[in-house]
């Protein structure tokens, strides 16, 4: 067991430099549900460990903080991928309560809805309330921008914010910075930022100490990951120009229903499963969209992202979990997991 | 006072010719009209819009249907049309007046092009 949980490390430390994760790959992951993969970004060195249960964490002097990451709920679909979208963010959501220590907030990284309606919008906020956490951030996904270019999601959900939606906070010495990269969106192109936000982002950040923890969030990735299918951020390299002096950024992001890592220099990119439904690995199908899996399997391939900061090692730690987090399946084809 | 009558008999006709050559004029004031009956359909399914480029005459009304299970627009890259947002199965039609070229996407999955030439 030890053995095999070693190989598939080694594998993602294979990947790290990879586009992404292949589909056998991808599949491998979903085989181990029941664990997480620990990421860890200390002084600029990324290092990582399987994740036990019982794996002990640091903390509890009050100086260190806990968040998680949920992404592309799309409230409102309904298709065979996923006929109930509202219950399995719920299960999201139930996850999230059970977790032994309380994250200090949540942040949503869009798709907040699968149409803009306030409908919607109405069911997401429901479910939400019941979060054991009540602090949400939100940036908006595509899909939350269809109704008078995000009017809903503005009045909704972008209180104080700029422009589309953009804004940034601080919590216990991190800086935070929501970017919204899914507006006014060319004709041919991927994911955008546009001038105004770039402009206000290099200003938000002048005069910080490079010592500064960064973490920003977008939805769409502010990596190339796959330009045919638009998974990218047309302008991302001047926002990524901005960071480069820090000495600790991540970036969170959502849009494409799987995990995918990258380390370069000092900044982390992570993009979140999704807790509706899954997508396929890049150019392994037709095209982007809703991709179906047995439905005893559709909770193992949507999930949440547990983000672990500790103050005093200044280092991140990244926690991806399945819905169902049940027992490793036999090779006769799989228990019940645990629900 | 024959030569009258003749002419008189003959009055209707040209007018109800000029009653009927303004009719049509008026009538390509309207939106959504179909002057040639021409058709043509686009569908759009996995993120494609197909086919990505079609030919159509003056007149011609194109309908665009989405297959997909995911919503989708389309929208002209030079503010000539645009559809609401298309969930599975809703349609948006447009009809071109005028030839030329125009092309269009998907403002929510911007990648997805496409052109409707009109001649």
């Amino acid at each position: 067991m030890t053995d095999k949980n070693k190989d598939l490390i080694d594998q993602n430390l294979q990947d790290l430099n990879n586009d992404g994760i292949d589909r056998r790959g991808f599949l491998k992951c979903m085989a181990w549900a029941g664990t997480g993969l620990v990421w860890t970004m200390s002084g600029g060195i990324p290092s990582s460990w399987a994740f036990a249960k019982t794996a002990h964490r640091s903390g509890g002097n009050g100086a260190d903080f806990t968040f998680v990451q949920i992404s592309d709920s799309h409230i409102g679909f309904n298709k065979p991928a996923n006929p109930d979208v509202t219950a399995t963010l719920q299960a999201a959501i139930n996850k999230i309560n059970a977790m032994s220590r309380k994250p200090d907030f949540i942040i949503h990284t869009g798709d907040l809805s699968q149409l803009s309606k306030p409908s919607e919008f109405d069911t997401l906020d429901q479910v939400l309330k019941g979060a054991s956490a009540k602090q949400v951030y939100f940036v908006p996904g595509e899909h939350d921008m269809l109704s008078d270019n995000g009017e809903q999601y503005i009045q909704r959900y972008g209180k104080g914010t700029k422009g589309s939606g953009w804004y940034s906070f601080d919590q216990k010495g991190v800086h935070f910075v929501g970017l919204v990269n899914v507006a006014n969106l060319k004709a041919g192109g991927m994911g955008s930022l546009g001038h105004e936000q770039l402009e206000w982002l290099e200003d938000d950040l002048k005069g910080r100490s490079a010592s500064t923890p960064i973490v920003l969030f977008a939805h769409i990735p502010l990596w190339t990951i796959y330009p045919d299918w638009g998974w990218g951020t047309d302008d991302s390299e001047q926002a990524l120009s901005y960071v480069k002096r820090f000495g600790s950024v991540t970036v969170l992001n959502g849009h494409i229903h799987q995990i995918m890592q990258k380390v370069e220099g000092k900044v982390s990119f992570h993009t979140a499963m999704s807790t509706a439904f899954p997508q396929p690995a890049p150019g392994t199908a037709p095209s982007a969209g809703p991709m179906k899996v047995p439905a005893d399997q559709l909770q193992r391939v949507l999930g949440i992202t547990d983000v672990n900061y500790l103050v005093s090692g200044r280092s991140l730690a990244i926690v991806d979990s399945p819905l169902d987090s049940g027992s490793l399946p036999s090779g006769n084809g799989g228990g019940s997991g645990g629900r | 006072m024959t030569r009258k009558t003749l002419w008189m008999a003959s009055l209707p006709a040209p007018v109800l010719i000029a009653m009927l050559l303004l009719f049509p004029g008026s009538r390509k004031l309207a939106a959504n009209d179909q002057p040639s009956g021409a058709t043509a359909a686009v569908n759009i399914d996995n993120f494609v819009f197909g086919p990505q480029t079609i030919t159509v005459p003056v007149g011609a009304t194109v309908t665009w249907t989405n297959k997909d299970d995911i919503p989708h627009t389309s929208v002209s890259t030079e503010g000539v049309f645009k559809s609401k947002v298309l969930d599975t199965d809703e349609k948006f039609s447009y009809t071109f007046t005028k030839p030329g070229t125009y092309p269009y996407y998907c403002t929510i999955h911007p990648k997805m092009t496409g052109k409707v030439v009109v001649q």
